[in-house]
């Protein structure tokens, strides 16, 4: 158990008391369930389906180390603001559950409701931001629109008098925030971990065993292993590793860049979004400022970007934070995206018998950790899809129904 | 101390500058930390976590401690390194992270607390209670953490961007770049050699060496400039290449000189685009770990050496030197050939000899802890006779040093382990077109050096086919570097490696403690490696400890990924242009200033600026201008610039074919002289733009597109040709920009024509939907009768060198009419009136059966989207479909954006049925109208429904009825 | 990230308007069949590796271009017009 007093009792003695916060354990030759990828969505997944439905017979396989993946290569911002059904009661149920996340862990994951702000910049885009404000109050969600004194009010900073494209308003999404991304992954290593789950490093998936439609395990770098149910939650490499399936999926790979400056003292106190352009900014509670862009538009598993997307996105905040220019970039990364057909991502069943899939988070998948797992170990244990992820369907696609493009760019990868 | 004789600063230019209120004197040449530790300062900053003092650790722009903040106001700067800053006269600097001062700092509690605050101590609480952690615990922390402060103000200097281009980029002007572009260049390639320091020459500058039959910085400074004088080579200083990208683009940050100066850019972001380049960027000294070695007077033995030799200063008045590696024994003699006393060298090595000098060597000894708050006063040796204490000022370190790989590890190269060294070099072919040689490959004497930069320059050259001349690579010194790997030395004090974030050795033990094994894990855990230096003073340390600590080898622990910059850069240099108005481009029509002349305010529009409306006197509100303006137009006539809409010239013999392939209508039996509205889908069966084409020949279209689609359109009509029909004879061209077009709406509208046509119009030959040549004083246009507001419309085209004239013309024409000029409002009241659509109902989702459009697909041909568009989700009838929307109570307004409920049911999202596209008051009704979409809303005419503006607190009942509230039957278009 | 276009040469990536695979040159017949459609619009090979996408040079000559990539490395390996294939195909 974690808390300031064990902190306390530890600093007095040494700090020789602590131990592991997951073991180590070696393959067991089958589990009633296996997930495929040790970040986020995984690893909530494991936690969940110990938790809520008492399988703890279950293995996690991670091709590297737990949360490797885009767990750890995020902007670590948490909202429920999206407008599309599916999407809306799916993230409202997502940040329920990062409400609670630290006393269900024991966990800090620095859960910070610091409000999200989209601002606007046209009267086509605040009648935008109002339907999707309104849709997200209709979902029982918080939303507040805000004029350019309630912005200023909130975001002094800003420029609002020499711009390229002023000003006319915010969103503001007060419950939204950020969240410590790696110790998301961690708190529910831990949580899953001591439920039973064995979390095995190091142990990279080659071959899905199928039989008469039927899964049966997995090939792996430690050998076989045999498993009733058997979930794919790769999202960077889910293409490869649905393929090992026999699987071809509707998403292109790409690269999401993101920045991070040096420390510098308190001066962004929540998450911005610009309208006219693609940049987003929080401040970290270490002090750097934390912040992103688009796509670098072409397919790639890269892991790390290019310098016009990066220059994009700087240019964007200078035109709309210039008081940010002294800040200096200490790092850029890359992490690869799941991009999909309509912007929004997938948790269903597949046509082989045990086979889930949890993929397509585009670059929302950070904020969908909890939900996404609580849904897909719904589905896995009970085979019908969790309330708040019906809309997730794969073949929503051939059939049209149900598609949740919110961007409204269509039916092109790389532009949602 | 300064010492005589000694540097390269220009004793005769002192320099004031201040520090913390308190004036000090430098040279040229000095940066802040040299001038500074010649007046024997050396406390400079406080650590992140611990608040400890700290001094300069490096002479470089690897510095992990002394960070000071510049200037007040806009001009406020903060975290610059004391090491890379250059002083100029007025130079003020502050520290920073402290309070109330620099030497009493209260936040140093903290490093009393230590046992309680170690590695991810804050994962383990501040949990209790929940809603204290945005309350009181974050903003604690927060207050707590981050180095500098921004002013808060906008950036008020000059930041620019550039590209250049060249041959050969040589990364570095040490001995390995010097030589290398000296080959290069004198081969006659086009070269760029790029150095973040102000003086080229790199540790030719830092050491005694000679080059040749001169002192190496000579060499160096010969060598410059010989560069300089050649006309295909450019040496660029103060530039430090941060980022390798893909096809040999690199990304480099060039610092202004000196003192900020008006008009002068304070640092420039320069894309140097390279066939080949040579990393020539040396070595970065590592510490090694011991207890307390964080103290104000540690340096790395390079540093001193560095600070003596270039600067003339002696880094303290009692120096002892720590090191396991023959490199580090160079600074004690150093030290002792410029006179300043050398209290011991100490070499863990039990078999360590070196040159004989008048201090004692201590050989298989090593420091086990330091003394000293705000400055180092004494170290404990442990040799093998026992502990001894000696007072020194100043402690010399080196654990040996680490080849400068991170450029080639950009594209996720990892680099590879090499025992001779302990440490790691690049891996060959980590970036395509670039190779390292010299220190940064692990060739550390300077002979090495020499030899390895010109021998890259010319395989490098060889490869893009430039022949070079043998190079003359002088003399130097070739002394081999010997080092036994030693990490830290034992004991209980903590002992640090990331200096900067407060990582110690323990803090290492405990995440493998706590099986953050992996290296990334580590790192990410205690933070080592995060901090301004990205590592580049702890990784190799932090990471043999963890491989220790693990039982595993080092190459096995892997190491993290460097990743761009390599060094900081300002947001100000990388988005140099974006700041204010220079984000994008703006596009202006030829009636613009007429427009302003106007008083019209002016909206953006996609890049365009539009005017809202024309105010009039006595009118004060906007609503009043667009009432009257909307009045106008259905009563007189009205006169409004569409210039901005999309313009596309289709020309061939194979255009009309074409078209029926990108609309979902039929174009090929439109008659030349006629006007059509077409729809166009996505292949993915959504609305993709709608707009008018005109055939003005039997092989000639012109077609229309919303103004924000205009790029996307021609896009993908290149596409749909391209990609798809390249056996059709088309061709596409924008012309947005060389037609200026103007909408003449209104009962009037041909009376005001006919004035100013040369041929006068009539309904029979003009009737509506139809196009063609017009002349006007003898200037050839185009006429269209085609109308968006719903009247009795044209729009008129002239070449956009006529625009102006026109629109002035137009607009007094129609107001001797009882007319006007009108803008973007009334323009979108008239079109709600009149139901049609603009990019708030074909935002992407809908289909043409939702708008109501599905018959205008054509049954009789494939079309784009024409098969996805008939998927059964997209045409089922429980869709959202368009629909008008009238507030039973007249007086009230409708809200954009608000959602649709029946009208007994919650406004849940489980009722949702639709929501409001569009808003108007319409003069012409004298009440509020919308529209938007409906579910099943076609069959739902007449019925009441919940209009919910939640965000606005607004709620009213409306009716549903068709789209189209003005002229249903269209009498007034044909009129 | 820079791409040689067959009609203007070596330029920035800048310049160039990115689509996605090109199996988008491949349209299939309006009667193929919900499969094919599906495989057309929305199903991705995506390797982790060579792949052939479409880029337009849109602030250049506007060519369509088939560019042959490797999606890991982002070495460029050929670049083709794609009005060639599609007249091929």
């Amino acid at each position: 158990m974690f808390s300031g007093l064990r902190i306390f009792k530890e600093g007095l003695t040494g700090n020789t008391g602590w131990s592991p916060h997951w073991r180590d354990p070696a393959p067991k030759a089958e589990y009633d369930a296996v997930i495929i990828g040790g970040g986020g969505h995984g690893l909530s997944t494991a936690y969940y389906l110990a938790k809520n439905h008492r399988m703890t017979n279950i293995a996690v396989l991670e091709k590297g180390y737990i949360g490797s993946g885009n767990i750890g290569r995020n902007t670590t911002i948490i909202r429920a603001n999206y407008y599309l059904p599916g999407n809306s009661e799916f993230y409202s149920h997502s940040l329920k559950l990062w409400e609670g996340l630290e006393q269900e862990l024991n966990y800090n994951a620095m859960v910070s409701q610091r409000g999200v702000i989209n601002l606007f910049h046209s009267d086509g885009q605040r009648d935008a931001f109002v339907r999707r404000g309104n849709a997200m109050r209709a979902q029982g969600d918080d939303a507040e629109l805000l004029d350019p004194e309630g912005v200023r009010r909130y975001l002094p900073y800003l420029d609002f008098d020499n711009t390229r494209f002023p000003i006319y308003g915010g969103l503001l999404h007060a419950r939204g925030g950020t969240a410590r991304h790696d110790a998301v992954a961690w708190g529910y290593a831990r949580g899953a971990d001591r439920l039973g789950v064995d979390l095995i490093q190091n142990c990279e998936v080659t071959g899905i065993d199928i039989e008469s439609g039927v899964v049966r395990g997995v090939q792996t770098a430690r050998g076989p292993i045999k498993a009733k149910k058997v979930s794919i939650v790769t999202a960077g490499r889910s293409g490869q590793v649905a393929a090992l399936a026999g699987l071809r999926l509707p998403i292109e790979s790409h690269v999401l860049q993101a920045f991070v400056t040096e420390g510098l003292k308190p001066c962004i106190d929540h998450v911005v979004s610009f309208g006219m352009g693609h940049f987003y900014i929080s401040q970290s509670d270490k002090g750097g400022l934390v912040f992103g862009g688009d796509l670098d538009f072409y397919a790639s598993y890269a892991q790390r970007g290019n310098l016009p997307m990066a220059e994009h996105v700087m240019e964007a905040g200078m035109t709309l934070m210039p008081m940010i220019g002294k800040a200096k970039v200490l790092r850029s990364w890359g992490g690869i995206m799941d991009m999909t057909p309509d912007g929004s991502p997938i948790i269903d069943k597949t046509d082989t018998y045990g086979l889930f899939l949890d993929c397509g988070w585009c670059y929302g998948g950070f904020k969908a950790v909890p939900a996404s797992g609580y849904a897909l170990a719904h589905l896995m244990a009970t085979g019908v899809p969790h309330e708040t992820a019906r809309g997730f369907r794969l073949d929503r696609f051939r059939d049209g129904h149900g598609l949740m493009d919110e961007e409204g760019t269509g039916a092109q990868h790389n532009l949602h | 101390m300064r010492i005589d004789g000694k540097g390269l600063v220009d004793r005769s230019s002192p320099i004031r500058f201040q520090f913390d209120g308190i004036g000090h004197t430098g040279f040229a040449g000095d940066t802040f930390a040299s001038a500074l530790l010649a007046k024997g300062q050396r406390l400079m900053a406080r650590s992140f976590k611990y608040h400890r003092p700290r001094g300069v650790m490096t002479a470089g722009s690897e510095e992990p401690n002394a960070l000071v903040t510049v200037g007040t106001g806009a001009a406020q700067e903060p975290n610059l390194r004391a090491t890379t800053l250059e002083i100029y006269h007025g130079l003020e600097v502050r520290s920073q992270n402290a309070w109330p001062s620099l030497s009493f700092d209260v936040m140093a509690v903290n490093d009393a607390l230590w046992p309680f605050l170690g590695a991810g101590f804050y994962y383990k609480t501040f949990m209790w209670p929940r809603s204290f952690w945005e309350h009181l615990y974050e903003p604690l922390i927060r207050r707590a953490a981050g180095l500098g402060a921004l002013s808060g103000q906008s950036v008020a200097e000059r930041y620019e961007k550039a590209f250049a281009f060249c041959d050969l980029l040589v990364i570095g002007a040490g001995p390995t770049g010097l030589m290398a572009a000296l080959t290069a260049g004198r081969a006659g390639a086009d070269v760029i050699l790029a150095d973040e320091d102000s003086l080229p020459g790199g540790r030719l500058n830092a050491e005694r060496h000679a080059v040749g039959d001169m002192a190496g910085s000579d060499w160096a400074a010969q060598a410059t400039v010989e560069l300089r004088a050649m006309p295909n080579v450019r040496v660029m200083t103060r530039t430090c290449v941060t980022g390798a990208y893909d096809q040999g683009t690199y990304g480099a940050l060039e610092r202004g000189a000196g003192a900020p100066q008006p008009g002068r850019p304070r640092e420039t972001f320069w894309r140097i685009v390279a066939k080949r380049s040579v990393l020539a960027a040396g070595a970065l000294e590592r510490q090694i770990a011991f207890a307390d070695n964080d103290r104000p007077g540690i340096m790395t033995a390079g540093a001193v050496r560095a600070y003596l030799n270039r600067w003339g200063v002696a880094a303290g008045r009692r120096v002892a030197v720590f090191g396991n590696n023959n490199d580090a024994h160079r600074t004690a003699l150093d030290l002792r050939a410029a006179g300043v006393e050398v209290v011991a060298l100490i070499d863990p090595r039990p078999k360590a000899s070196g040159p004989k000098g008048d201090f004692p060597l201590y050989a298989g000894a090593m420091v086990e802890g330091t003394r000293g708050w705000l400055g180092l006063r004494e170290i404990t040796v442990k040799t093998g006779g026992g502990i001894v204490r000696l007072a020194v000022d100043c402690l010399a370190v080196s654990g040996g040093w680490n080849p400068t790989v991170h450029l080639t590890c950009h594209m996720n190269g990892k680099p590879t382990w090499c025992d001779a060294i302990a440490s790691f070099v690049p891996t060959p072919g980590a970036v395509p077109g670039l190779v390292a040689a010299g220190a940064c490959a692990g060739a550390f004497s300077t002979a090495a050096c020499l030899a390895a930069g010109a021998q890259a320059a010319r395989d490098a050259l060889a490869e893009i086919g430039v022949t070079s001349a043998p190079p003359d690579v002088p003399e130097a010194d070739d002394t081999p570097y010997r080092i036994e790997p030693f990490w830290a030395v034992p004991g209980a004090g903590r002992a640090w490696l990331d200096y900067q974030n407060d990582v110690t050795l323990k803090d290492i033990k405990q995440a493998a403690t706590e099986n953050f094994r992996s290296v990334e894990h580590m790192k990410r855990y205690t933070t080592q490696g995060m901090a301004t230096d990205q590592g580049k003073n702890s990784n190799v340390a932090a990471l043999a400890l963890l491989a220790d600590a693990t039982g595993r080898g080092i190459p096995e622990t892997g190491n993290t990924t460097f990743r761009p910059p390599y060094t900081p850069v300002s947001i100000a240099a990388m988005g140099a242009g974006g700041q204010g108005m220079g984000f994008a481009p703006r596009r202006f029509t030829t009636s613009h200033a007429a427009s302003v002349q106007r008083d019209a305010p002016m909206v953006e529009a996609g890049l365009w600026y539009r005017p809202s409306y024309f105010p009039a006197a006595g009118e004060t509100t906007w609503r009043e201008a667009c009432d009257r303006e909307v009045r106008l137009v259905r009563e007189k006539v009205g006169v409004c610039d569409v210039s901005t809409l999309g313009k596309i010239d289709i020309q061939g013999p194979d255009a009309a074919t074409f078209l029926d392939i990108v609309y979902t209508n039929t174009f090929s039996t439109l008659q030349v002289g006629r006007v059509r509205y077409g729809l166009m889908l996505r292949e993915d069966g959504h609305v993709m733009d709608d707009g008018t084409s005109a055939r003005l020949g039997e092989t000639h279209f012109l077609m229309t597109t919303t103004t924000a689609a205009a790029g996307l359109v021609l896009r993908h009509l290149e596409f749909v040709h391209q990609a798809l029909r390249p056996d059709l004879d088309v061709r596409f061209a924008s012309v947005t920009e060389q037609w200026a077009q103007f909408a003449v709406a209104g009962p009037k509208s041909r009376t005001l024509l006919n004035d100013l046509l040369d041929r006068p119009l009539d309904n029979e030959t003009w009737p509506f939907m139809t196009c063609g040549p017009i002349t006007l004083g003898g200037v050839e246009g185009r006429l269209f009768r085609i109308s968006f507001s719903g009247e009795h419309a044209y729009e008129i085209a002239v070449p956009a060198r006529f625009g102006a004239s026109l629109f002035d013309t137009l607009v007094a024409r129609a107001e001797a009419l009882g007319g006007g000029a009108y803008g973007m409002e009334a323009l979108n009241v008239l079109r709600i009136e009149k139901g049609h659509l603009t990019h708030a109902e074909i935002h992407g989702a809908t289909t043409a059966f939702d708008i109501g459009f599905d018959r205008m697909v054509s049954a009789n041909k494939d079309c784009i989207g024409k098969t996805m568009a008939a998927r059964p989700g997209l045409t089922d009838p429980n869709r959202q479909q368009l629909v008008g929307l009238r507030p039973l109570d007249r007086a009230v307004e409708l809200t954009a954006g608000a959602h649709l409920f029946d009208r007994a049911a919650p406004a849940r999202r489980a009722h949702d049925q639709g929501y409001v596209t569009s808003v108007a008051f319409s003069p012409t009704l004298g009440h509020a109208i919308g529209l938007g979409f409906l579910s099943r809303g076609r069959d739902r005419h007449g019925e009441v429904v919940r209009v919910v503006d939640a965000l606005r607190g607004k709620e009213t009942l409306a009716e549903v009825c068709p789209p189209v509230f003005v002229d249903p039957q269209g009498g007034r278009l044909r009129g | 990230m820079r791409l040689t276009c067959p009609l203007c040469g070596d330029r920035d990536r800048r310049e160039f308007y990115y689509r996605g695979a090109a199996v988008a040159l491949h349209r299939p017949a309006p009667d193929a069949g919900v499969a094919a459609w599906d495989d057309y619009v929305h199903l991705r090979d995506n390797p982790a590796g060579e792949t052939r996408d479409l880029w337009h040079h849109e602030a250049g000559c506007g060519a369509w271009l088939v560019v042959t990539r490797h999606t890991v490395t982002h070495a460029v390996l050929e670049v083709a017009l794609a009005q060639d294939e599609g007249a091929a195909g």
